[in-house]
């Protein structure tokens, strides 16, 4: 299977999110953000963190809007997989993928700490490796992951099961307490925190590698 | 023309910035500051010389990019000269 992890001027986890794809056995190719295609036969998106565009406007807006966001958005509609971390996260609320929006940090602070997380839908091809209830270990590293929705939004986001991470302790004032979300067809996922960051021992946490483990697993037939 | 965008936070949307500033502005003696609310200016020099075409094309830009109407209004304010 392949994953296309796009670039934009100002990411700057767009090579640990190509490793750690790499490392559960996707093809990867690096897509940069004036590209107009994704790479024929891509079967996931990857949109990494960082600070896309120099965070002008607001976050993740101008990425939302370049070159290669048709693309991925039209990818999406067809029912193909993104999956998008903190700035990508932003840039896939920005591009109306998913609802919501992220403000500032309640606290006003960047936070760059290991958090603890709620699986709370185990009901994706994102999180499909993890057991239900689970708790992991993944960091956080953003200014801006203070999600927000209306009430409605966050009911039935919640109900739906569409609530893929909560936090344990919220660091950030979310609404809900809520760290990732999925889409309706349950193949776009956006979160705050790194998974990509959480790939063996020696970065503290492994807890990430069953994200991307589970994800790619849903490719191989059988 | 010239095109004055104002994007502020909707109302029911917490401000923790506008709430910061209003702190500060408590702690230097200022009182009674009871809301702050903080947003952006934007100025459009439109080549467009139709008032009402210019305010329809600011209108465009606001919806697609300037404001993200998920958290967002704005109010447009057309500029002498």
């Amino acid at each position: 299977m392949k994953v296309a992890v796009i670039t934009f001027p100002g990411s700057n986890c767009d090579r640990d999110l190509a490793v750690a794809f790499g490392q559960a056995g996707a093809e990867v190719v690096r897509v940069w953000h004036k590209d107009t295609e994704l790479p024929a036969g891509t079967d996931v998106v990857g949109l990494p963190g960082g600070f896309s565009y120099g965070d002008y406007l607001r976050c993740g807006a101008i990425a939302a809007r370049s070159p290669i966001g048709t693309a991925i958005a039209a990818h999406a509609k067809a029912g193909g997989y993104v999956l998008g971390i903190c700035n990508g996260f932003q840039v896939l609320l920005e591009m109306g993928l998913l609802p919501g929006a992220l403000l500032r940090n309640a606290g006003l602070k960047f936070l760059c700490k290991p958090v603890t997380l709620n699986v709370a839908s185990t009901d994706s091809a994102f999180t499909s490796g993890y057991a239900a209830g689970a708790q992991i270990r993944i960091p956080i590293a953003h200014h801006d992951g203070n999600f927000t929705a209306d009430a409605d939004t966050v009911a039935r986001l919640q109900g739906d099961g569409r609530v893929a991470f909560t936090y344990a302790q919220n660091p950030n004032g979310s609404d809900g307490d809520i760290a990732g979300i999925l889409s309706e067809n349950r193949r776009v996922l956006g979160m705050m925190p790194h998974p990509e960051r959480a790939m063996e021992a020696a970065h503290g946490s492994a807890d990430g590698r069953a994200l991307f483990a589970s994800l790619i697993g849903a490719f191989v037939p059988g | 023309m010239k095109m004055r965008v104002i994007v502020t936070l909707k109302p029911g949307v917490l401000d923790p910035q506008g709430e910061a500033v209003r702190h500060a502005l408590g702690s230097l003696g200022f009182e009674g500051v009871n809301k702050v609310r903080q947003g952006k200016m934007i100025e459009l020099d439109l080549a467009e010389t139709d008032p009402t075409r210019a305010e329809e094309q600011a209108r465009a830009m606001c919806e697609k990019l300037l404001a993200n109407t998920v958290i967002e209004s704005y109010v447009l304010e057309p500029l002498e000269g």
